[in-house]
């Protein structure tokens, strides 16, 4: 058993994510199943291997250069405040974070 | 589904600058399709005919005038619901956004409005674009339209139900490991997946970015291309999006394929495929050699590690773009105790158990201690996959593979196992890793009337011979074969 009850309660409250208790005791045991099968990774050698993060791996390559990082003027906050559950412009409003 | 009830986009501009019909009167003919065909079959999640009729009544006025119309004139188009529509409720098949209203357009879908596309609504998919049959969507699972009682596939069920049931004309899904192909190939129409980095994903709500593409769907492979020459293109937007020309396919498409080298990797070819599939495959690589085509057996040894590396690359991902979805600036709060409470609440009760898994799954794989044993190796195992493509492609001008080992299956039948599930996606994820573009077609039916689907990959950026092999196989019957 690769994962156990206690693996599973520790990752969900890294991704803070509730789970039930029936759901702890599924996903203990379908993530068990399918880390068993990504172990197969393990059977080739690696060790030379440059690891691949994006498909564009370059500015060589088409479309590899990134744009210029420039500040531009973006009029969006009142649009983008009235998605929010709960506003109060120009703040989204969550719990008390700091106890005085 | 009769001959009459399809639409194509060339027969669309045909009746539209004929005047036989108007822009305005074509789309009320696809909403009362909609209105008739959409309780059963769930493809459509919204629709938006204040925006569509205002669109078409611009195409009457241009018609009016008699001036040029742009080349997708009164095309009533379909979007998948991961991708922003402003104003148009865009729920990516989740309860955590259920009321959430983007307020800026994709920019895919801001060209296919300026190229003239109505936009009837957005599509059913699974929850967040996570799955291979859209049963994971919140709002109930699409039925396919060629048998009501089996899925569409996914993640872009809804977009590929809706064209083949004929009601759009051209969709767009997105492509993750497999999302547009399989569900293009479940329900018997074109289905394609441009390059990484063709087709800008600005305003696609993320999944895996490293991944994830926007494609379309169309009835014929012409019109496939015809949606990804509009949709695709440069966009400063999108960090990730390649600054290559915009192509016009129909050109290309209607070279001669004679000589064509076609690879037939051995490992697309193994155990666990539905035989009758490998029938029609077989019969498709058949019809290719006769057409003038010279197929040549290809190794690509990495193909059975593709699943196990796709699964931690896309759920690394996933765990991270998902992070944003907390109860903050949009969609779903649960209200909790402090703030810690609210996210973990707001998440548990937001999200479905396919995203749920595959953020935990992410979560692990990329957590202090499995870092380099899960998501670094899996990056390293990429390599070699994406590596299996370009010494493929220095052999060949296309590869030429089944889509997915089985036909549409019933609705239920795979729930209870994910894994079986994720298995089921071999053909697909290679692709997908490796930033190639692939496209789907039909190839024929097995005995129980379900399609079979044909997908053929080209090296990155190739998408013209990709058309241009798809195009000849279509024009030679290969999709009723």
């Amino acid at each position: 058993m690769k994962i156990s009850r206690d693996d599973v309660l520790y990752v969900a409250e890294l991704a803070n994510l509730e789970l039930n208790e029936s759901e702890v005791e599924t996903f203990r045991g379908q993530l068990d199943a399918i880390l068993t099968y990504i172990d197969k990774l393990k059977q080739l050698d690696v060790s030379a291997v440059e690891p691949m993060a994006q498909v564009i791996q370059s500015a060589a390559s088409p479309g590899g250069a990134l744009r210029d990082d420039v500040v531009r003027e973006c009029d969006v906050a009142d649009a983008i405040l009235e998605q929010a559950p709960e506003a109060k412009k120009p703040y989204f409003r969550v719990p008390k974070v700091i106890e005085r | 589904m009769s001959a009459a009830n399809t639409w194509t986009i060339p027969a669309v501009r045909e009746a539209l600058e004929s005047k036989r019909i108007s822009a305005r009167e074509l789309t009320a003919e696809f909403y009362s399709r909609i209105e008739k065909r959409n309780p059963e079959l769930n493809a459509f999640l919204a629709l938006s005919p204040e925006r569509a009729y205002a669109q078409a009544d611009h195409i009457d006025k241009l018609r009016a005038r008699n001036e040029k119309l742009p080349p997708l004139a009164g095309v009533p188009v379909a979007i998948k619901d991961v991708i922003s529509t402003r104003g148009i409720r865009t729920t990516c098949g989740s309860r955590i956004l259920e009321n959430y209203v983007p307020p800026y357009d994709a920019t895919a879908v801001e060209k296919l409005e300026s190229a003239g596309a109505v936009i009837l609504g957005k599509t059913n998919c699974d929850e967040f674009a996570m799955g291979s049959s859209n049963e994971n969507s919140a709002y109930g699972p699409v039925r396919n339209p060629v048998d009501t009682d089996r899925v569409p596939g996914g993640s872009s069920g809804g977009s590929a139900a809706a064209v083949a049931a004929g009601l759009a004309v051209a969709a767009l899904g997105t492509d993750t490991g497999g999302s547009i192909r399989q569900p293009g190939a479940f329900c018997g129409i074109p289905a394609m997946m441009p390059t990484y980095g063709r087709v800008s994903r600005y305003g696609l709500i993320a999944f895996a970015s490293s991944l994830d593409r926007i494609g379309p769907f169309a009835t014929t492979v012409h019109d496939t291309a015809r949606v990804l020459s509009v949709i695709e293109g440069y966009d400063a937007n999108d960090s990730t999006s390649a600054d290559v020309p915009q192509s016009d396919y129909s050109e290309e498409m209607e070279k001669p394929i004679r000589g064509m080298r076609i690879g037939i990797p051995t490992e697309y070819f193994g155990e666990g495929m539905d035989p009758e599939v490998r029938t029609k495959v077989e019969a498709g690589i058949e019809l290719m050699k006769r057409l003038g085509c010279l197929p040549v057996a290809l190794r690509m040894p990495h193909t059975e590690y593709a699943i196990a590396t796709y699964y931690i690359v896309a759920t690394a991902e996933a765990s991270s773009n998902l992070a944003r979805f907390d109860g903050v600036r949009y969609g779903l709060r649960v209200h909790g105790d402090s703030l810690r409470e609210m996210y973990k609440k707001t998440r548990g009760r937001g999200f479905g158990p396919e995203v749920k898994r595959r953020i935990m799954l992410g979560t692990y794989a990329l957590s202090s201690g499995y870092y380099d044993a899960y998501y670094l190796r899996a990056q390293k195992v990429r390599t070699l996959i994406a590596r299996d493509f370009i010494l493929a492609f220095e052999k060949v001008d296309a590869i030429v593979t089944p889509t997915s080992p089985s036909t549409a299956f019933r609705l239920g039948e795979r729930t209870t196992d994910p894994l079986s599930m994720y298995l089921a996606d071999i053909y697909t994820v290679t692709g997908s890793l490796a930033g190639t573009p692939g496209i789907s077609v039909p190839c024929g039916m097995t005995s129980a009337r379900l399609p079979v689907g044909l997908q053929i990959f080209g090296s990155r950026f190739a998408e013209s011979r990709v058309v241009q092999l798809a195009h000849a196989f279509e024009s030679a019957g290969g999709f009723r074969i």
